[in-house]
């Protein structure tokens, strides 16, 4: 069980939160047309075999989306905050 | 390499059983070869032995960074079938079945296929119809299919949860009779013994650090005990592709998932299909040893751990317990994971990639074993002649971007919804 510490509600089991994927995309805005950017966001993913930025929300909590460091071997979680405080590469 | 049959056991078990052969050699690597293949698992075995009986190549490597079978082909739960509805899939895994059928004799060497059936349970009638459709489809290409009634149901797995208390009552099913299991590691065994037998050099213990170059084009790889050069390189490695495949500068569309599968204690003969049991996603069939083996999704969050943890323990168990009440007094004997390179849209990638002389087949998800004699053939064909099969020609890297995918699942393109 990985254990996510909510910063609102303290550490949780990860059954209470919902997984996102990678939180390192940046989404084009909706009037951009540059289509390889567009894949770039939605498809292609680096998938590390080591620390990985993801998204997690705590929809059995307080329903907030998080951001994850966290390491894809140990499992081993480096840092959770709010994702309104995220910054993109 | 002697063949296998009654004749050979008669005539080792009157000597004492001393002069069985090593089923593969075990050479040291040769400076270069024609072919590559990078993966000692069921695909890249195959695809070796393909590549060698098809297409008359003599020279080729199988560099498999452990044991060769220690992934996912050791892994899974060795379930095979090809009840696919997508059109790029439907033909694909019918051919693997077709293959499947003639496989321990074409090998000489016994994989247990065993054809017993896969079971679909569904528990209304909207579910149903979704399934009467996938028959139909089946039925269209050729593919035996059968809808049972609730009734038949109890006939075929009275084991499964009749009773009036039943959360999820069971409203019918869909069957393929040609559809079963195989016994997952003598299938690396087989092919490994095969390809061998074929000159196929099956290096384990060698793991792929990155690649020769030769300007633009891969000329080899290097390993960590040394670097071996070939004209063409495949990568067959499953969870492990998006690292080998950002060494050549492949951008892939791949998540690595963990799924776990679990063995029970063995018990007498009573389930006698694969079962799916939809309430929940769920699988469960009996091995010969008599254990029922059972999983459920993946986890859901990208690892690259071979092991699982207490969260899918307990869905996985109320899942059996539900469909099989009477599993509730068994105990799990084994449990563990492995690295499923999710893609997408679930479906497979057997491509050439922009990259000369690298050869790409991943993206399986967890749905790698049942393909392994097709998949091991079309990535033979796609590297002997540069080019796809069609069976594999919808199999393709850029598929996403060309809005064309395999979407057998229907739920968007996030790789841990497959």
């Amino acid at each position: 069980m990985l254990r996510i510490d909510c910063p609102y509600c303290g550490k949780r089991d990860h059954e209470e939160f919902s997984y996102f994927g990678d939180a390192t995309k940046p989404y084009p805005g909706l009037e951009v047309e540059n289509h390889d950017a567009w894949v770039d966001t939605v498809y292609t993913r680096n998938n590390p075999r080591g620390i990985h930025t993801e998204f997690w929300q705590h929809t059995l909590g307080c329903r907030r989306w998080l951001v994850v460091k966290r390491h894809t071997v140990t499992h081993d979680i480096e840092s959770v905050i709010p994702a309104s405080e995220r910054t993109l590469p | 390499m002697s063949h296998y049959s009654a004749w050979s056991l008669l005539r080792n078990a009157l000597t004492g059983h001393k002069h069985w052969e090593r089923a593969w050699r075990d050479p040291q690597p040769k400076k270069t070869y024609d072919v590559i293949i990078v993966g000692g698992g069921g695909h890249g075995l195959a695809t070796a032995y393909y590549l060698a009986k098809n297409h008359g190549i003599k020279n080729i490597a199988v560099l498999e960074k452990g044991y060769i079978g220690s992934g996912n082909a050791g892994r899974n739960t060795t379930i095979v079938r090809s009840n696919y509805m997508m059109q790029e899939n439907t033909p694909f895994y019918e051919h693997s079945m077709s293959l499947w059928r003639d496989l321990s004799a074409d090998l000489n060497y016994n994989v247990m296929f065993s054809p017993r059936g896969y079971l679909y349970v569904v528990m209304s009638p909207n579910a149903l119809d979704a399934q009467i459709r996938r028959a139909n489809i089946m039925r269209l290409n050729g593919i035996r299919a059968e809808i049972l009634t609730r009734e038949d149901v109890m006939k075929e797995a009275p084991y499964l949860d009749f009773s009036a208390n039943a959360r999820f009552p069971i409203y019918g099913a869909m069957l393929q009779p040609d559809a079963g299991t195989a016994r997952h590691d003598a299938v690396v065994w087989g092919y490994a013994r095969a390809a061998s037998d074929l000159g196929v050099d099956i290096i384990q213990n060698y793991e792929v650090l990155d690649y020769e170059w030769s300007g633009e084009r891969i000329t080899g790889v290097k390993t960590t005990r040394g670097d071996i050069s070939a004209a063409k390189v495949g990568i067959a490695v499953a969870g492990n592709t998006s690292p080998l495949a950002q060494k050549a500068g492949l951008a892939l569309p791949i998540e690595s998932h963990v799924l776990q599968a679990y063995v029970t204690e063995s018990i007498k003969p009573i389930v006698n299909h694969v079962v799916v049991w939809s309430a929940s996603y769920f699988y469960f069939s009996q091995s010969d040893k008599g254990g029922l083996v059972f999983g459920g999704h993946i986890d859901r969050y990208n690892s690259y751990a071979q092991r699982g943890n207490l969260a899918n323990v307990g869905e996985v168990s109320q899942a059996l317990v539900s469909a099989m009440p009477s599993a509730a007094r068994l105990r799990v004997l084994r449990h563990w994971g492995g690295i499923m390179d999710m893609t997408p849209d679930g479906s497979p990638i057997i491509t050439t990639t922009p990259v000369d002389g690298l050869y790409l087949n991943g993206g399986w998800c967890y749905g790698g074993f049942k393909a392994t004699p097709a998949s091991g053939w079309c990535f033979a064909h796609t590297i002997a002649n540069d080019k796809a099969h069609d069976f594999n020609a919808g199999f393709t890297m850029d598929r996403f971007a060309k809005g064309r995918y395999i979407d057998e699942a229907g739920t968007g393109p996030y790789n841990h919804l497959q």
